[in-house]
């Protein structure tokens, strides 16, 4: 019905500008800023190296952020295929060309950025299983037939970043995936049956699992069994999070931190470093922007018109949702440290990149939610 | 189409993302009990658990206490000493900073091996101590060149000195901790840091639980590989105690100068106080080199030296007492009775018994003897026959009293007993009976004796302060201080009463003394024939008397056999210069002055010095001398300070 006359978008930019969602748009803002204090913390209260670099890539993301919210859904819509196969495609060169560290090959060096293509694969299949499944009817959904593409839309880049190896992206990725299949209305009996398989090969995969892989796994069940080994992480959080009391130690005055004893105070534990400092307040300060975000994304599926948007904005909260508990349910040694980025506030330009990418194409359905994508 | 199914889709999308929301609110909730949890129940415990990585604490040693002489100067004392450390990581060229200060130290290939291997053998940013003691010009060429030596350190810091190698042995010295003190001294338990010593012998040894002080403690903050990064506090502990001995450090210096090139002893003590005022032990040694590690080199210098330069022998060198014993078998033998001082007996300068020769040291023999003539001239006939009268138990008996076999002082753990035999005690030891004929050895203090210098220095004490019992000290103790005010006054009284035995016994009781005697005249009989010995022409140690009359002492020689005569070697009248030095007579002394008003006593030994009147009087003479110069300075400093 809307096909002829949604292509075009009849907004004019001032109009674009004042459909922003505000909340969302300040609460992004603002977790920028905060990360912005926490790297200066990371770098021992100097501007440095971390600081700077970070800064310079939230801007940086953020006008990309802009822009793609500009862009309209339709384009996203219409490149999602597109750009999921561009991603793994990269994913397939990061296996022939990537960069390794630290025993894990999972970036391209494109020189101006070290790109990790894991990273973008979170949005990226969103997007293309968002497109998938507007685009098959309602009774289809659950016909084996159209089961087939999002599984192996799903397990493709999911076995590629898992024998990177990167364990905690590939679960993130998965996530995402299994989100979107699962608000498209697949039946549970499918989800049934796709548990029986996963717990039937979780044997056989655990003995492909790396020795440090293991270690994680089994230090989660026990962190005392080696303290000053796979537990050392867990441990050193908790005791950096915990000793920040009610109103933390100050800011710069992290001495969990200063003084080296927090692991990847950079990426993963850059929470562990803000509740350090701030404490129970500054954590709750963090979890109730991440709440905000979470619910403004949704908030926007709700008012978008079209089924793409919706989908794509209900399954991308619930993906950045799940990224934001793994991280903070892992510093708090809830569950196993698998390696997940806290969204926007962990240093690293590639899941910068993809949280702007994935927040950039909610803001689109903003803007647009009265066109719909064809 | 899209359209058609896009209804359904959507409610089942809206019911979906319902329950994917309330799944989340759980999720959000635990996320938020957890962070309630950690950051406000157990906060406590992870503050706690923060400090613990946070603070890390290094001990140090503080300066031992110093240990000084009667009159306050110091024996064992703390220097500056100079130190270098380096500190691998802050170097940039490892090599190269070891290889320039090998050129400016001269240090060996064995040395930079060692210290290359320390260095692998820790983190990089804990300092390895290349020197712990550099010489002045060393540490200041270090400090020329310290721009050119990135990671070197200079520092400054205090070691234990030893200012008079003639204490060498009194004090003793200090050495690295070893396993075995840590399993032996509890005391060490708090008391470990680097560069903490212990006292290995001597005073060192038995004062070291005070004299080592209280380690304090520098804080750090560290960072999670254990660097420091900032100092937080420091608490500096506490010197050890300070110790005043009883001892003269100008005695001690001429008693080692005397005694140089030879092996023996010198002692001095009060002999109402029983303050040791002087106790060397020949060869001396540098006790300084034991405080940073002795070298290979030293050690078996002193380890292979024929004098045995690490022993005690004032203590735990072992001499038969020969003719110093005959004061004793005289005093013995009044007091029981079985001889009289007016018992003249003829020496001829040998008795039999039973069949057997006992020969005099007097070849010719010293004719006609009573006892005081046989004391004055050492006569071993007159001995043999007092001891033949008197017998071995009754003669053991005195002697004990008087302080032989058995410990004088408290403080030395290398202080051995001695032996003074009797008949059960060769049955004990020997498991034989005693033969009578080692009675008559016994008399003359050969045989079985075995006594130490300081316990001959002893016997002689008692019997010149008139026979009292009085316990030997090294350590002035401030609780003690006034143990001997009325001394004085107890000294003129012992010579008014003493024709009145029975107030003075009131009185000694009332000064705590213990006499040793039954009739006080037997004690000066022998006090006289002492004096005889010394002060009167035919005397052993006539040669060498002092006749001012302040100086005057009394005194018995003494000579020790290392081995007995043959009968061979009697008849051809071999001189002890001539024998081999091992097998020479050691030389005894023991002595007490002034004669008028004795205050101390001495013993000196020589080992294989031939006689004691040749070569042990002469160096007690000069001794004494120097003793009782100093005598008047030493009683008006009795109210120095004392000791903790």
């Amino acid at each position: 019905m809307f096909r002829s006359g949604s292509i075009q978008s009849h907004l004019t930019l001032r109009d674009k500008i004042f459909s922003l969602d505000l909340t969302l748009f300040v609460s992004i803002l603002i977790l920028g800023i905060i990360s912005f204090f926490a790297m200066y913390s990371t770098d021992a209260g100097e501007f440095a190296y971390h600081t700077k670099s970070h800064i310079v890539r939230f801007f940086v993301f953020f006008s990309l952020f802009i822009a793609v919210s500009f862009l309209k859904t339709n384009f996203w819509y219409n490149s999602s295929a597109f750009i999921y196969l561009g991603i793994l495609s990269l994913l397939v060169l990061v296996k022939f060309f990537g960069l390794s560290s630290s025993g894990s090959q999972r970036w391209l060096n494109l020189f101006f950025i070290n790109l990790q293509p894991s990273e973008l694969m979170k949005v990226g299949l969103i997007l293309f299983l968002a497109k998938y499944y507007h685009r098959i009817s309602s009774t289809d959904v659950n016909r084996p037939k159209f089961l087939f593409v999002p599984l192996l839309a799903l397990v493709f880049p999911v076995i590629l970043v898992i024998t990177q190896p990167d364990l905690g992206t590939a679960f993130l990725i998965a996530a995402g995936g299994v989100v979107v299949i699962w608000l498209a209305g697949v039946k549970m009996k499918f989800f049934a049956y796709l548990g029986v398989v996963f717990l039937s090969i979780t044997p056989v995969a655990i003995s492909f699992l790396k020795p440090y892989q293991k270690s994680r796994i089994l230090t989660f069940l026990d962190p005392s069994r080696d303290p000053l080994g796979a537990g050392y992480q867990i441990t050193q959080s908790k005791i950096a999070i915990g000793s920040g009391g009610l109103f933390g130690k100050g800011f710069l005055n992290g001495s969990q931190s200063y003084l080296d004893y927090l692991p990847e105070k950079h990426t993963d534990f850059i929470f562990t470093l803000f509740s350090e400092e701030f404490g129970f307040f500054g954590s709750c300060i963090i979890l109730g922007l991440y709440l905000l975000i979470t619910w403004r994304i949704v908030n926007i599926g709700n008012i978008t018109r079209g089924a793409f948007g919706k989908l794509y904005c209900y399954s991308f909260a619930t993906a950045f949702f799940i990224y934001v508990a793994v991280n903070m349910g892992m510093v708090l040694g809830l569950i196993p440290i698998v390696g997940a980025p806290l969204p926007i506030l962990s240093y690293g330009g590639s899941s910068m990149m993809a949280m702007m990418l994935g927040l950039g194409v909610v803001m689109s359905c903003k803007i647009h939610k009265d066109e719909t994508v064809s | 189409m899209i359209r058609q199914g896009g209804e359904s889709k959507l409610t089942l999308l809206g019911r979906r993302m319902f329950i994917l929301s309330a799944a989340k609110a759980v999720v959000v909730l635990g996320i938020f009990g957890r962070l309630i949890s950690l950051q406000i129940n157990e906060s406590k415990k992870y503050k706690t658990l923060s400090d613990k990585n946070r603070f890390r604490e290094w001990k140090f040693s503080p300066p031992r206490g110093l240990i000084s002489d009667y009159f306050e100067k110091e024996i064992a004392s703390n220097k500056q000493v100079y130190q270098l450390h380096i500190i691998p990581e802050n170097s940039e060229n490892l090599e190269l900073l070891i290889f320039r200060l090998k050129s400016i130290l001269g240090l060996s290939e064995k040395n930079v091996s060692k210290i290359k291997k320390k260095i692998k053998s820790q983190k990089t940013w804990d300092p390895v101590i290349i020197s712990d003691n550099l010489t002045w010009s060393d540490f200041s060429r270090i400090n020329l060149f310290l721009h050119d030596l990135q990671g070197a350190e200079p520092v400054v810091s205090v070691a234990r000195l030893y200012t008079e190698p003639s204490s060498a042995h009194v004090i003793g010295y200090v050495s690295k901790i070893s396993k075995k003190d840590l399993k032996t001294r509890d005391y060490l338990q708090n008391k470990m840091a680097a560069g903490t010593r212990v006292g290995k012998t001597g005073l060192e040894n038995r004062l070291d639980s005070k004299v080592i002080g209280d380690v304090g403690y520098k804080r750090y903050e560290v960072n999670a590989y254990g660097k420091r990064i900032k100092e937080i506090s420091i608490e500096p502990g506490k010197p050890g105690a300070n110790f005043r001995t009883t001892l003269d450090l100008d005695v001690q210096k001429l008693a080692a100068k005397l005694m140089k090139d030879k092996s023996g002893s010198v002692c001095v003590m009060d002999i109402y106080r029983g303050d040791i005022v002087a106790m060397v032990s020949s060869p001396v040694f540098d006790s300084n080199k034991f405080v940073h590690g002795i070298n290979q080199k030293d050690w078996d210098y002193l380890m292979k030296h024929r004098d045995k330069p690490l022993i005690n022998k004032s203590v735990s060198g072992l001499y038969p007492p020969g003719s110093t014993i005959k004061s004793l078998a005289a005093i013995s033998a009044l007091e029981n009775d079985t001889s009289n001082p007016k018992t003249i007996i003829h020496c001829k300068g040998y008795i039999e018994f039973y069949g057997e020769k006992y020969h005099c040291w007097k070849k010719k023999g010293h004719g006609y003897m009573d006892m005081r003539e046989g004391i004055k001239q050492s006569c071993d006939v007159y001995f043999y026959e007092v001891a033949r009268k008197l017998g071995i138990d009754r003669l053991a008996e005195t002697a004990r009293k008087f302080g032989l076999g058995q410990l004088v002082l408290k403080d030395f753990v290398e202080e051995k007993t001695g032996v003074v035999p009797d008949t059960s005690w060769k049955k004990k030891y020997i498991g034989k009976n005693w033969y009578l004929g080692e009675t008559l050895h016994a008399g003359i203090g050969q045989g079985y004796w075995q006594t130490s210098p300081l316990q001959l220095c002893l016997m002689t004490a008692q019997i010149a302060n008139g026979g009292y019992k009085i316990e030997p000290r090294i350590i002035l103790n401030r609780n003690q201080k006034e143990k001997f005010d009325g001394l004085d006054q107890f000294i003129i009284n012992k010579k008014l009463f003493s024709e009145d035995v029975v107030n003075l016994y009131e009185f000694i009781a009332k000064f705590k003394y213990k006499s040793l005697f039954k009739n006080p005249e037997n004690i000066k009989f022998v006090q006289d024939a002492l004096f005889a010995a010394t002060n009167e022409p035919m005397g052993t140690s006539y040669g060498s008397r002092l006749t001012k009359e302040e100086f005057v002492f009394a005194g018995k020689t003494g000579t020790s056999q290392v081995r007995r005569f043959t009968e061979k070697q009697r008849e051809l009248e071999i001189k002890n210069e001539d024998l081999p030095y091992e097998q020479r007579d050691h030389a005894l002394f023991v002595a007490f002055a002034p004669y008028k008003e004795p205050r101390y006593s001495i013993s000196v030994v020589i080992e294989h010095g031939g006689s004691g009147s040749k070569s042990a009087a002469p160096i007690a003479k000069q001794v004494i001398k120097k003793v009782l110069e100093k005598h008047s300075l030493r009683e008006s400093s009795r109210g120095l300070g004392g000791t903790a």
